[in-house]
């Protein structure tokens, strides 16, 4: 099966006004740039974004925020965002803050066909609030339900025309369970390479879960904390 | 003298124990790496989707897709393994990973802990902190003794939005090593030089003292 398409155009074709994406990354590790770029570009608002972090003012979603893209994130943490936060509190943004695993098993759930679960996380807080709570071997546990999108859009480093992903490093962290998660899921890939050069043995997302795939280009790669030691 | 953060770090890396795995939260929690006793061997687990995490990169060696969950840049060890979120959430979740260290804006005498939110103000999310909480099954709190204004962070009860429920196990302070007990904190340990008398000025909830304290050994 070939799930080419020949550009970022030809990827997010489809995505309309007041639909709900995924989008992978952890920070502005292993997010999808082609793809956010072609939305801003696009103009499509009213978004309802799931995606654990939103960003920085300048960059990833932070360049939807400030065009006002978006009306609802749905996420774990948002602290490098000072628009965020704007919004946030002044009431202009919706906004959902769920546990980071709650959020990772939420989208594992929509793909996996799992309606909803228990977990332990976040009982006794407000995150509560509304939600069946049930106790298992004594502890009290809260119900959580399952995550899906109208696109999911996540960046791999390769993939095929099968559309199998493998991911670099800590740039997987919640691509593979958005990649399930999505009635159309978009991988973007630094590099697209030949069917059967990818080892089966080492493939992350198997393709059944992707449903368009392309060569992503001139990738910024920004660092958020970027922290080392001397060379001596 | 009270104790700063690195010395804050440096006590709690005298709890770890060989052959643990361990996830450590930002800001102190972070530098507790820098401490780990001679003869202990521990591999630290960061959320967003590592195991195995080394020490910072040298300068000009750093990679965008190796970060750990403070979004710093990192490095790998031999023997590291790479994983998405939720299978790394099945690791804290289904306690795997033996010790959590973590800050906080306050802790309760009961174990609760609220470090995510201060409504109205600060925003910016729990992250995996109620996740780590609700399943680990060491949670040891790092952080100062009192809030910038001068307050006590160890309370009879929070006043922030919570992060977890009767979960704190132990608490490292600038001034003290404190245990969560049936009645409140109990005080183990001192910082050195500083008297019993100045533990209790600054603490709000209910202090539970036995015996002679002693003073930590650093």
């Amino acid at each position: 099966m070939n799930k080419t398409v020949a550009n970022v155009e030809q990827a997010c074709e489809g995505i309309q006004d007041g639909m709900t994406l995924m989008l992978g990354g952890f920070g502005l590790c292993g997010i999808p740039e082609n793809s956010i770029s072609e939305l801003v570009k696009k103009n499509v608002t009213g978004l309802t974004c799931i995606s654990n972090n939103a960003g920085v003012d300048d960059f990833g979603l932070g360049l939807l925020l400030q065009k006002k893209q978006i009306k609802k994130m749905i996420s774990s943490y948002v602290g490098e965002n000072d628009e965020f936060e704007r919004q946030m509190l002044s009431g202009e943004l919706e906004v959902d803050l769920i546990p980071q695993g709650s959020l990772a098993e939420r989208c594992r759930a929509g793909g996996a066909g799992i309606p909803a679960f228990f977990t332990p996380a976040g009982y006794g807080t407000e995150v509560a609030e509304g939600k069946e709570v049930r106790e298992f071997n004594g502890k009290p546990h809260i119900l959580e339900t399952a995550l899906t999108a109208d696109f999911a859009i996540v960046k791999a480093w390769k993939g095929d025309a099968a559309g199998n992903l493998v991911f670099k490093g800590t740039a997987r962290n919640f691509n593979p369970m958005m990649a399930m998660a999505g009635k159309i899921t978009i991988a973007e890939v630094e590099e697209l390479v030949e069917l059967g050069e990818l080892d089966p043995n080492e493939i992350h997302t198997p393709g059944i879960f992707v449903q368009r795939i392309f060569q992503g280009k001139g990738y910024e790669k920004r660092i958020e904390q970027r922290t080392v030691r001397p060379k001596n | 003298m009270a104790l700063d953060k690195q010395q804050i770090a440096q006590r709690i890396a005298q709890e770890l124990q060989n052959g643990w795995y361990v996830n450590l939260g930002i800001g102190i929690p972070t530098l507790v790496a820098n401490y780990i006793p001679e003869g202990i061997e521990v591999e630290f687990q960061s959320e967003n989707g590592i195991l195995g995490m080394g020490p910072f990169p040298i300068d000009g060696t750093e990679d965008a897709d190796l970060i750990n969950a403070g979004k710093q840049t990192i490095t790998a060890l031999p023997g590291a393994v790479y994983f998405d979120s939720a299978t790394s959430f099945a690791m804290i979740r289904g306690q795997h990973v033996q010790l959590t260290v973590l800050g906080a804006m306050e802790v309760s005498e009961t174990g609760d802990i609220a470090n995510w939110k201060i409504p109205g103000k600060m925003v910016k999310g729990m992250g995996g902190a109620m996740d780590l909480v609700a399943s680990a099954d060491n949670i040891i709190v790092a952080m100062m003794h009192t809030n910038r204004a001068g307050e006590s962070k160890l309370l009879t009860s929070c006043s922030l939005p919570l992060t977890g429920v009767g979960c704190v196990k132990k608490i490292v302070t600038n001034l003290a090593v404190l245990e969560i007990v049936k009645g409140g904190f109990k005080l183990l340990e001192r910082a050195p030089g500083v008297s019993v008398e100045e533990i209790k000025a600054a603490t709000d909830g209910n202090l539970v003292i036995e015996g002679e304290i002693p003073e930590m050994k650093l």
